[in-house]
């Protein structure tokens, strides 16, 4: 069976083909080594081309004042200090270089007078810091590398005839298993979407770079590819997973119509001066301003307003609050009897700017209203509500090298990994977490392979990954893997959604522990030629991981934290602050334990005002003052 | 709300295939791709298609709905009459590999071929100054979500498969204008290479391109016309030519 199997050997087989994929496939192309980019979709469709709003990075070039220490403490502020320090101090240092960068490689954003680089607004970041290209940033990332890419591999083709001699990137193809011998990484095993062909890739170092986990969600901002492989790949290769009951819920997606429920509407909208009201036409925000963050947002309409044309005197709105605020803020509001008639609150940008403005600062969000939902934003009010758009959680990283905690050769960057965004993501953050973290883990990457050799796959374990692809075909009148996809999504979105209690989440465990039995006994019709049934197979075996990681990490966490609410613990308790769970795969089911958040250090801990930490953290850690 | 919608779906592959009548439910606001999705999950469970983002951002679902090359997800059903029929067809410029799928290596090819983007040498990384005027011409066609749309539409080689070679296709031809009109690319002649090397000369400008563009990029009118007429002013004009070869920025208008 071995015999006809089409293999590989690269130095460096990087899995996902989003942003974090490419710069980390970049950094080792540079480096001199081989590189394979694998993904499941054409080659620069990845979901990165979704992120509309920005990169954030502290360059200045709008407000001077900003630097990397303003964008830190921010950072933690949205992650409620339950971010790994170090991940959040590396990326706010280096996100400035990143986006540079980028312009080396041809990308061209939004310019200010001066010509620079321009910067929005977003929420919870002091000053305007979202490098953009109108409102398709992630477009605009996507296409720069892959075009740089595509430079390379002409530099390849120059001097060795072939383009991809150093880099080649194999596209729709699905990744099924991470080989490990020895303890080791030793490649990755698949198949091709197009025909069901298996591929194995020996390589001793393999980079997760897959994204997220949206679609284990019945309404979610993400495509069908956020399946959450890369999570249950690392799972089952003996990697950890670190806080995955964090779920960012996006407080602005549209729901209406039906078709389009849950589909982004960017932060940008409200970045711009759009407003939140309910039926009653209450701008509600300012009634859901927490006491931590009272100090930064306008308790008034004037100041708020005042805010757009004077930054440094007023206090900012509070449409801007950190994205699980908002969230939670909407999801009262409906729950309350106020919401629109398709269950969401209005959002309006057509009293602040002209329709001139916002079809050039707005532009893929007039598309996308007038196409999809028959409105005209420049006119009328949009109507949105939560969407689920992120994983906070994800695989434990060494923060330096981007290693997975527990296997040896294995990395991971970008939504995948874990630990940077803590309970809650800033918007913008994410596109400058995956170029920061991708390069890094290119760089790790190298590092591991320069210093380990080879690590050769042994014939039983192609058996084994090939065996496992083959079993939905072999099984007749079983489960349907469709059916076992909606039934997940509405345990998750009824039982382990924004609001969580105790009852709903065992309620949800045992249910997940149910479809995974069952999901063992799925068959498939017709046979391995682009067949969408055979991939859900897969797929779905993927998010049941997750979701069980979620649904459990979920239970045992008795505090309401950034993208985590417990109806039954609604408040945020220092104690937890101190704790991550780690989610690990024994084979049978996912196992959580508590592990201690690492501290603070003196140099870190000193940039916050003690007054503001007292709110986050205990008072014997406000005493030690950090960990040196 | 809901309605009966017939449907004849293609299916096959690149050597054999007919279309197939289907009969499925559809709702007020539905598109294209979500009935297809219907007809997956309830009727054909391996019928193939390619789909990504669902909201036009990504140009993965382009296909051919009653004839006329289009995003899926960006079709709504209440485009089509109650008694009309919907006829789903793969690209027809390009090998199918399975019903709705297509085989679009072509354009990495091409991709390929268009000579990347050259940074000035002696320009440090954020030291770059540029106006929104200026970067805006190449935003335009930066906006590209790569559909293909274009490239199905044009009829250089939606019959003409030997054309095929020397083509590159309104896509790339995009992508030339873009680095030609980059304020900061510093590689010469792009404009000349577009018709030496890629096939602007074989384009007779019919903007069939442009009517297809989800993303509404004036294909013809603000990168295939400017880039034909400076070709044509460089190359009977000796001065101008000799201007061209000194510094690149010849300027477009």
């Amino acid at each position: 069976m071995t015999a006809n199997l089409e293999r590989h050997k690269y130095d460096i087989v990087v899995i996902g083909a989003g942003g974090a994929g490419l710069r980390a496939a970049l950094e080792a192309r540079e480096a001199g080594l081989t590189v394979a980019i694998v993904c499941k979709s054409l080659f620069g469709k990845a979901h990165t081309v979704m992120a509309e709003g920005g990169a954030a990075a502290s360059m200045g070039n709008v407000n001077e004042k900003d630097n990397w220490m303003v964008h830190f403490r921010d950072t933690m502020r949205g992650g409620k200090f339950l971010n790994h320090y170090r991940m959040a101090e590396l990326h706010a240092k280096e996100a400035p270089d990143r986006i540079w960068e980028l312009e080396t490689w041809g990308a061209l954003f939004d310019r200010t007078k001066e010509g620079k680089i321009s910067q929005r607004n977003f929420g919870g970041h002091e000053y305007p810091r979202l490098a953009h290209v109108g409102d398709r940033t992630g477009l605009e990332l996507i296409r720069t590398m892959q075009q740089r890419i595509v430079a390379l591999q002409q530099v390849d083709a120059r001097e060795t005839g072939n383009p991809e001699t150093n880099i080649r990137v194999f596209a729709e193809v699905t990744i099924t298993e991470i080989l490990n011998e020895n303890g080791k990484v030793a490649g990755a095993y698949g198949y091709r979407r197009e025909n069901g062909a298996e591929v194995l890739f020996e390589a001793p170092a393999v980079v997760i770079a897959t994204g997220g986990v949206g679609k284990t969600f019945k309404i979610t901002s993400n495509s069908w590819e956020g399946t959450g492989d890369g999570h249950a790949l690392a799972l089952k290769s003996g990697a950890n997973l670190v806080d995955m009951e964090f779920l960012q819920f996006h407080p602005t997606g549209m729901v209406w119509p039906l078709s389009v429920k849950g589909i982004l509407v960017t932060e940008s909208v409200r970045g711009e001066g759009g407003i939140l009201t309910n039926s009653l036409g209450e701008r509600f925000m300012f009634k859901y301003i927490p006491d931590v963050f009272k100090n930064q947002y306008a308790d008034n309409e004037a100041e708020a307003d005042r805010w757009y044309i004077d930054q440094d005197n007023n206090r900012r709105p509070p449409e801007l609050l950190p994205r699980d605020e908002v969230a939670r803020a909407i999801n009262s509001e409906v729950k309350a009897g106020r919401g629109t008639e398709h269950g969401g609150v209005f959002l309006d940008v057509s009293k602040r700017l002209s329709a001139e403005i916002i079809k050039k600062r707005l532009p893929s969000m007039w598309h996308q209203f007038y196409e999809l939902a028959g409105v005209d934003i420049t006119k009328e009010a949009m109507e949105v509500g939560p969407t689920c758009h992120y994983v906070m959680g994800g695989v434990e990283v060494n923060p330096d090298t981007a290693a997975a905690v527990g296997v040896e050769g294995l990395f991971a960057a970008g939504e995948v990994a874990g630990g940077m965004h803590g309970s809650n993501r800033l918007g913008g953050n994410s596109l400058t977490d995956l170029l920061v973290f991708g390069r890094r883990a290119g760089m790790g990457a190298v590092a591991y392979v320069k210093s380990h050799g080879a690590n050769p796959v042994s014939d039983s374990t192609i058996v084994k990954a090939a065996t496992r692809i083959a079993a939905p075909f072999t099984r007749v009148g079983g489960e349907n893997a469709y059916s076992l996809h909606q039934e997940l999504q509405e345990i998750t979105h009824n039982l382990v959604g924004i609001i969580r209690t105790r009852a709903e989440l065992v309620e949800a465990i045992e249910k997940i522990a149910d479809i995974r039995k069952r999901s063992a006994n799925i068959s498939v019709t017709g046979d391995r030629m682009f067949n969408p049934g055979f991939h859900l197979a897969f797929d779905l075996d993927n998010m049941l991981l997750v979701a069980e990681s979620t649904a459990k990490s979920a239970l045992l966490r008795e505090e309401s934290r950034g993208g985590h609410t417990r109806d039954d613990f609604p408040g945020m308790n220092p104690t937890w602050r101190q704790v991550n769970h780690i989610s690990s795969f024994d084979g049978t089911q996912v196992n959580i334990k508590a592990q201690s958040l690492p501290v603070l250090p003196k140099e870190l801990f000193d940039l916050f005002d003690v007054h503001e930490l007292e709110k986050y953290m205990t008072p014997q850690e406000i005493a030690k003052g950090g960990s040196n | 709300m809901a309605r009966t919608l017939k449907l004849r779906i293609w299916r096959g592959n690149d050597e054999d295939g007919a279309l197939q009548d289907v009969t499925v439910e559809g709702n007020n606001g539905e598109v294209v791709l979500d009935i297809i999705h219907r007809v997956q999950a309830t009727q054909m469970g391996d019928l193939a298609v390619r789909w990504n983002c669902k909201a036009g951002k990504c140009g993965s679902c382009s296909m051919e709905i009653n004839g006329k090359p289009r995003l899926a997800c960006m079709t709504q059903i209440s485009a089509y009459g109650d008694d009309e029929v919907i006829t789903i067809t793969p690209l027809r410029a390009f090998p199918v590999i399975k019903d709705l799928v297509t085989d679009v290596s072509f354009n990495y090819k091409k991709a390929m071929e268009v000579r990347a983007y050259e940074h000035p040498a002696d320009l440090k990384p954020g030291e770059a100054r540029m106006q929104q005027v200026d970067v805006e011409r190449s935003q335009e066609f930066r906006k590209c979500i790569e559909c293909f749309l274009c490239q199905d539409t044009c009829h250089v080689i939606r019959d003409h498969e030997e054309n095929k070679k020397s083509f590159a296709g309104p896509r790339f031809f995009i992508r030339i204008a873009e680095l030609d009109m980059h304020p900061l690319d510093t590689l010469r002649n792009r404009k000349q290479t577009a018709q030496s090397e890629h096939g602007l000369g074989m384009c007779n400008i019919t903007k069939c391109c442009t009517e297809v563009c989800p993303e509404h990029i004036r294909i013809t009118d603000n990168a295939i016309i400017p880039m034909k007429e400076r070709v044509v002013d460089v190359k009977y004009d000796p001065l101008r030519w000799l201007g061209s070869v000194i510094r690149k920025r010849d300027g477009i208008l």
